[in-house]
């Protein structure tokens, strides 16, 4: 009995991080907001660098609510976008020998988005992660925590629902 | 109650850093409603293939329109602090349209202000593109 090599490990990384960079960079908004994506295995952070732009009231002086909301709606859908790729991307449906020609599905559409604003956020980098918790064939719903100093601490959390796209449209 | 001297809302959108960096122009404010536009701009696209704007873009500037509307309401005194925000999406955007939001301050408690506001893309035989409700901390004096 044989069993495959498993594949070499730059090629697995490349793969995943040439998916990951299509999927964030072709959205002009998350460009103009400045978040960018890490990755450890299929676990994404969403970072977003403090800008002065950023601010919503100067006087406190805090990060603007809708700042924090797109933050965190980025982040679900994103995260959402990538879950439900993994299996193409891993089995090689999708083909990634040109990065400029990676080909994906459509992005899930919000069909409804909740903000839950627990503290006001600060002058600095934020960070958030989503969690899908149900990934259906039709409709999926998205929980999402932001946070900057300390991650037991979330200054806001978010629960959305996406509607996914269909394969042929 | 008498109406609260006009803003000039020019400097007031400009005051507020992402604001101005989204170019939300204040259009009316007093008494516990605010209309604000986002004029139609490429950065804020979420889905490059068809100009549709992002549900994030929106989302900012109905959570400032919201806020505005908190802060003209008669009884409101001081600043305010959103404590959640639940916005639908009823339809995307035409491509390329100007949004404009308007939102209501509907009631007002010693410590909570509620509001609802919707977000119009200009096209008036069709339903708002988003509606929202919200909730805000406040210190309000009954009038």
């Amino acid at each position: 009995m044989s069993r495959r090599r498993p594949e070499p490990v730059q090629v697995v990384k490349q793969r995943r991080d040439a998916v990951l960079k299509a999927l964030v960079e072709h959205i002009p908004y998350v460009r103009f907001l400045g978040i960018s994506f890490e990755r450890r295995g299929d676990e994404l952070t969403a970072i977003l660098p403090f800008r002065e732009d950023h601010i919503g009231n100067p006087l406190l002086p805090a990060l603007h609510g809708g700042v924090t909301a797109a933050l965190l709606e980025v982040t679900s859908n994103v995260s959402l976008s990538w879950s439900s790729l993994w299996d193409d991307m891993e089995s090689g449906v999708i083909n990634v020998t040109d990065p400029a020609e990676i080909d994906l599905p459509r992005m899930p559409k919000t069909i409804d988005f909740t903000i839950d604003y627990l503290r006001s956020g600060l002058p600095r980098d934020a960070y958030a992660r989503a969690v899908v918790t149900r990934s259906g064939r039709r409709y999926a719903s998205v929980r999402a925590e932001a946070w900057q100093d300390r991650s037991d601490r979330p200054f806001a959390q978010s629960n959305g629902h996406f509607l996914m796209p269909t394969r042929d449209e | 109650m008498e109406s609260r001297a006009p803003v000039n809302a020019e400097q007031f959108m400009k005051a507020l850093p992402h604001c101005g960096a989204m170019n939300m122009q204040l259009q009316q404010i007093g008494k516990g409603q605010a209309t604000i536009g986002l004029p139609y701009d490429d950065r804020f696209v979420g889905d490059p293939d068809t100009g549709v704007l992002h549900g994030g873009a929106i989302s900012a500037v109905v959570d400032t329109c919201c806020g505005a509307a908190v802060m003209s309401h008669p009884s409101v005194k001081g600043a305010t602090a959103t404590i959640d925000l639940r916005i639908e999406y009823l339809r995307s955007a035409a491509p390329r349209a100007d949004i404009v939001t308007t939102a209501e301050c509907y009631h007002v408690t010693r410590s909570v202000a509620f509001v609802r506001a919707s977000a119009h893309d200009g096209d008036t035989s069709k339903p708002p593109v988003a509606t929202a409700s919200g909730t805000f901390m406040v210190s309000a004096v009954k009038p």
